[in-house]
């Protein structure tokens, strides 16, 4: 019997409304009653004076690269960034080399997982093959191979009758369907958010109606077909009034917002920063408050990194030229804290709800609570504690951040899952 | 007032002194240029290279006429077919040019903020020959240069852009300099290619001819490029010639002695009758010899040239 005792920490755990300050123990990897004496006896105390003592996180949306292209990311090296940044579940998109549209690599990605993961990792597949959006990937097979969802990540079908055959067939499985919502067309080549600071700068925009329309369309389909589909970093003030409309009337739909989108505007681009340049891109102040307000309302059910590595020199090019995406599961919880908990908006519980059990519901990953018999995946930070993230200084192996030399608030101290410490604060200890 | 940049990039960061500074400087090499020995050894001994990404023979040759009047060993690039299509980075190929030993580098690329990303690599002057649909520096300074030359001084004076705006970084850098100067900027064009965002610059946006020309001192026309990215902008080069087309009729809708401006190359009986681009009111050529005198400025001022030393 192996046992973890944490002591005089402030527990909060958002799902059962629990704030308080107290003991937190963890027994055979699971969140236990307080156990006998004897067990405390031999269990691994752990002082959190001063500290949060909370759920580990759940991101339901990271890129981590693997298979097809190491240079950028690991299992090891993504599930480090995890850990330090406090999550201890990750959701990884399928957009992969090659992409997660069979099996075999269902089980390829589970084996390195098993070998060289850190926290918990969920694959999902793909909705087409090849991600092309054009023949339906075997979705039921994938499913049983262990997926969570399916997604053409990082791609939109553009085929609406394709996108409603893939819902309603999805749906017979229990499967939900991510989607990366954007219609081609309308974003054409952009590279940034279509208006003012676009037109001032002569960059070629991303039209939100881009975004608007295929959230739309997708809320229809969810609509005919009672189907689940979750929307990917909402960026957009109409998508947001769409999808609160389309929630009142009971639709099946769930969405997420990033870090960088709630935190951001395009303003950042008349630097011509390329670790700025993101899909969607950053909108302006009226998306953004819209999206702090969604949050608050409900209306977006979670926050959701994006987790995008992109090696330095791809990113050391011609705005035009970088590509899309950005780094965000080491600075994910403090600009949340920044946006929600610091600015005076929420209390620390509520804050932390966008990061635990509200993605966990979303895909029934049972993860993101503190709750006796869960998982004994818990973290302890301090919120208030002051950092600034540096230029090779992550444990990604990218550093394409937004907030590179940007103080931000609120540290990770420890990181354990199933009841396993793996991240002290400094340092990734062990191979979960 | 002295000149403290290693680089010019874009009007939106010069000041109205700083802009008066070219212009001083661009004085002196003018009156050069009207000498029988047409030549200054202010470069001597430096190597210029023009780096042209994307073609534009009337710019390059501009540039390179200029940093010969200055003395300079001039070397132009035309990059089409060099270092992208390779797959090399755009530091690495400017990181060579700097070790061959270039002196000065001036650049024309698709891709806006390309100019500024090189000026920070480098410790050698940069100068932006166009950047995508960013700026235009020097064109817009060659434009307020010859403006400034007919009227004095451009405080005061009301100026219509007329044409593709959205794809143009001659319009977005003139909008910066005629302002800086004094004057009042109005867009006018098919709403497509003149979005109401502009206004946020501090300009007036029109789409309608007759009350944007009405009290204009000057109406500077933009080359429609109706095979590019504009291909569904508008729905033909005739519907915008009926439309938006400048002509005799529609000229005599601005001032009396207005001035035509255009920076090349033109389509004749496209965004202008032809007529009208050769008539006495159009500066069209003056603004073409202007732009070598200003060139020389730019050159000379960020090689650590003085205003007042360059007349020699
Ligand atoms: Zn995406
Ligand atoms: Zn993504």
């Amino acid at each position: 019997m192996s046992a973890i005792w944490i002591k005089n920490g402030r527990i909060i755990d958002p799902k059962t409304e629990r704030d308080e300050l107290g003991d937190l123990f963890i027994v055979d990897g699971k969140i236990a009653e307080k156990p006998s004496q004897d067990i405390l006896d031999t269990a691994e105390t752990i002082d959190a004076e001063g500290l949060v003592v909370a759920p580990g996180l759940v991101d339901l949306h990271v890129h981590f690269r693997v298979p097809g292209q190491k240079h950028k990311e690991t299992i090891q090296s993504g599930t480090a960034a995890a850990a330090a940044g406090g999550f201890t579940s990750v959701v990884c998109m399928p957009n992969t080399s090659p992409s997660v549209d069979n099996t075999g690599t269902v089980q390829l990605i589970k084996d390195i997982v098993d070998k060289e993961a850190v926290v918990n990792v969920f694959p999902t597949g793909t909705i087409t093959m090849g991600r092309q959006g054009e023949a339906l990937a075997p979705t039921g097979s994938l499913s049983r191979s262990g997926i969570v969802a399916i997604t053409d990540g990082g791609k939109c079908v553009q085929n609406a009758g394709l996108m409603r055959r893939a819902v309603q067939y999805a749906h017979m499985f229990g499967i939900p369907v991510i989607d990366h919502c954007q219609d081609y067309q309308l974003s054409g080549d952009g590279v940034m958010n279509e208006g003012f600071v676009s037109t001032k700068l002569g960059l070629k925009g991303i039209h939100k109606g881009a975004e608007d329309i295929i959230v739309a369309r997708d809320i229809v389909l969810s609509t005919h077909t009672k189907a689940h589909i979750h929307l990917q970093h909402i960026s957009s003030k109409l998508a947001v009034e769409i999808i609160r409309r389309a929630k009142s009337r009971g639709i099946n739909i769930t969405a997420e917002a990033t870090p960088h989108h709630i935190d951001l505007t395009d303003s950042e681009i008349e630097s011509f920063n390329t670790n700025f340049k993101m899909n969607p891109p950053l909108r302006e102040e009226e998306d953004r408050l819209a999206l702090i307000e969604a949050l608050e309302d409900g209306t977006i059910d979670c926050i959701a990194t994006g987790h995008a590595p992109h090696t330095d020199y791809e990113k050391d090019v011609e705005f035009d030229y970088a590509p899309f995406g950005v780094i965000g599961l080491e600075t994910a919880l403090s600009v949340t804290l920044g946006q929600f908990y610091h600015s005076k908006r929420l209390s620390l519980a509520k804050a932390l709800s966008f990061l635990t059990y509200k993605p966990s519901e979303i895909l029934h990953l049972n993860k993101g609570t503190l709750g006796v018999g869960a998982d004994g995946d818990v973290i302890l930070f301090d919120p208030d504690e002051t950092w600034t993230p540096k230029f090779r200084g992550f444990f990604s192996k990218s550093s394409n951040s937004p907030w590179l030399d940007r103080e931000l608030k609120g540290k990770v101290k420890k990181t354990i899952v199933s009841g396993k410490l793996v991240f002290d604060g400094s340092e990734i200890l062990a191979n979960g | 007032m002295p000149w403290n940049r290693k680089d010019l990039i874009s009007i939106e960061q010069l000041s109205a002194e700083e802009i008066n500074t070219i212009f001083e400087t661009a004085d002196a090499f003018k009156k050069v240029l009207g000498r029988k020995t047409a030549k200054t050894p202010a470069l001597r001994g430096k190597n210029v290279v023009n780096l042209f990404f994307e073609n534009s023979t009337r710019t390059r040759v501009a540039f390179e006429m200029a940093a010969k009047r200055l003395s300079a060993d001039v070397t132009s690039l035309d990059m089409k077919t060099s270092s992208t299509a390779k797959g090399e980075t755009l530091r690495d190929t400017v990181e060579n040019i700097r070790a061959l030993q270039a002196d000065i580098i001036i650049i024309r690329h698709s891709a806006p903020g390309s100019a500024g990303y090189i000026a920070k690599i480098l410790d050698i002057p940069v100068l932006n020959a166009g950047d995508g649909a960013h700026e235009h520096p020097t064109q817009a300074l060659l434009d307020c240069f010859t403006l400034r030359e007919k009227w004095g001084s451009l405080k005061g004076r009301k100026v219509a852009i007329l044409g593709d705006i959205l794809y143009s970084r001659v319009a977005r850098s003139n909008i910066w300099a005629m302002q800086k100067l004094g004057a009042e900027v109005t867009l006018v064009g098919p709403s497509t290619l003149v979005p109401k965002q502009f206004e946020k610059l501090g300009v007036k946006v029109s789409h309608e001819l007759k009350p944007a020309l009405a009290d204009k001192d000057a109406v500077m026309l933009l080359r429609i490029q109706h095979e590019r990215q504009n291909a569904s902008a508008f729905p033909s080069l005739n519907e915008y010639k009926s439309m938006f087309g400048l002509n005799a009729d529609r000229f005599s809708w601005l001032k009396k002695d207005a001035i035509i401006m255009h920076p090349g190359p033109i389509n004749r009986g496209v965004e202008i009758d032809s007529d009208l681009a050769d008539c006495s009111q159009s500066v069209i050529l003056e603004q073409v010899t202007n732009g070598l005198a200003v060139r020389m400025a730019a050159l000379y001022l960020c090689n650590g040239g003085s205003a007042e030393a360059a007349i020699a």
